[in-house]
């Protein structure tokens, strides 16, 4: 399935009243790879995968997940069998026990690995006796996250995984995602923690008020994105250095601050035109461009 | 237990930086001839990084001839006497750099100062610093 695309959409709309939580989103995830799908609380990342599950209906636009219209109820479940899903708020049967919970689950899926859930099982430290409802936050979300764990699917996708989690169990459920990941399953994940992110996906895609801001791999984002801090000899017009690949610029007397998603050769050349006293350039880091991005939107 | 420590903000995608901590280590002798690496998944498990890096980073190294995959059985260093010559550069430009520092703290440059001008410099690309 190397290439292949295991969720693509196209203009993909919802709309409640007058608010448009997603907007014609053009989405498409490859297979074998970890996508993040990043954005702050009330992009619309929620709404969108509930739409991809089938799970509400887009107001405009549609998709396919695994090759199957999202929105034809039939192909819809048969998709379900090869997708693992994490929902935000983790709905679990409340008056069940932890290991009736397992039990349910597992009938209801050919591809349920009974090896990985007793040793998730041991590892998230759940007790099997304990109704769902007497659950922590925390512990329940690891109990979601044994359901869609245990399972040996072609598409995973988790939505805010890591949400209530502490430090090591967060940790843990990244060291899983890349287990996953190795078994051939493509990983599509939301969240807004920047840092996991960045460690652990191939491409990044952020969603902004319902709109999609960026989508690339996160070698590439590495490689080109760039921030050029000058010092000049005498004070710069800032519209020398808006050339392509230029985000943004800040100046301030002498002083100019180049954020650039790429070509930061040629602001570093245009820097030497002007006789630059200092040319520093500096990396940037996920968090800067999540947040330059947002900001710019 | 791994000797690698990949940093996600550096700037430099994960596998470059892979390859050249194993590059790093053959040449230092940390990894002999015929050591044999971790499995991909299992790295990628180790490193917490998707299996796409280790697994660019070792055909790559295949590449260069510094690892062989064998089916099945995993990645193993074959250190060639090129990678010796290379050990021998590094050390002559350990010590050139050694000899840089030296002059410029004596020229009272703060470390930090130091730091930072190495790795601006580093940053911009060979074809243009070569211009200049």
């Amino acid at each position: 399935m190397n290439g292949a695309r295991v969720i693509q959409t196209n203009a993909l709309s919802k709309s409640y009243g007058r608010v448009q939580a997603v907007r014609n989103l053009n989405l498409a995830v490859e297979a074998n790879r970890i996508t993040g799908f990043l954005g702050r609380n009330g992009a619309g990342k929620s709404t969108t995968i509930k739409m991809l599950l089938g799970l509400i209906r887009p107001t405009e636009g549609g998709g396919t997940v695994l090759g199957k219209q999202i929105t034809h109820r039939e192909g819809n479940r048969k998709t379900r069998q090869r997708v693992a899903y994490v929902a935000e708020d983790k709905p679990l049967y409340r008056y069940m026990t932890v290991e009736q919970m397992i039990r349910f689950t597992a009938s209801f899926y050919g591809d349920w690995r009974p090896e990985i859930s007793r040793k998730l099982l041991l590892e998230y430290e759940l007790p099997p006796d304990r109704k769902v409802k007497t659950l922590s936050k925390g512990m329940r979300t690891k109990l979601a996250l044994l359901l869609a764990f245990s399972r040996n699917p072609d598409l995973l996708i988790l939505d805010e995984p890591s949400e209530g989690l502490d430090p090591v169990m967060i940790e843990h459920l990244l060291q899983t995602m890349v287990a996953q990941a190795g078994q051939g399953a493509a990983v599509f994940f939301s969240s807004h923690q920047i840092a996991e992110v960045e460690r652990i996906a191939d491409q990044v895609c952020i969603l902004d008020r319902g709109c999609l801001l960026l989508d690339t791999s996160l070698d590439r984002l590495r490689e080109s994105y760039r921030r050029i801090d000058l010092v000049l000899p005498s004070e710069a017009a800032e519209h020398e250095f808006r050339i392509p690949g230029v985000e943004r610029i800040r100046t301030n007397g002498r002083q100019v601050s180049v954020f650039a998603s790429g070509n930061a050769e040629a602001v570093i050349e245009r820097a030497h035109d002007f006789h630059a006293i200092s040319v520093e350039v500096a990396p940037v880091g996920l968090r800067e461009i999540f947040l330059e991005t947002v900001k710019e939107n | 237990m791994t000797l690698f420590k990949l940093i996600p903000t550096s700037g430099q995608p994960l596998y470059l930086q892979l390859m050249q901590q194993i590059r790093h280590a053959a040449e230092t002798g940390a990894l002999q001839n015929g050591d044999q690496l971790p499995g991909i998944r299992t790295l990628a498990e180790e490193l917490v990084v998707s299996p796409n890096t280790v697994a660019k980073a070792y055909s790559e190294l295949e590449h260069e001839g510094l690892l062989e995959m064998r089916q099945g059985a995993g990645a193993f260093v074959c250190v060639k006497r090129r990678t010796r010559l290379l050990t021998d550069h590094v050390h002559a430009a350990r010590a050139k750099v050694r000899d840089l520092i030296e002059e410029l703290r004596e020229n009272g440059l703060q470390d930090e100062e130091i730091r930072r001008a190495f790795e601006a410099e580093l940053l911009i690309p060979a074809a243009i610093a070569r211009k200049r």
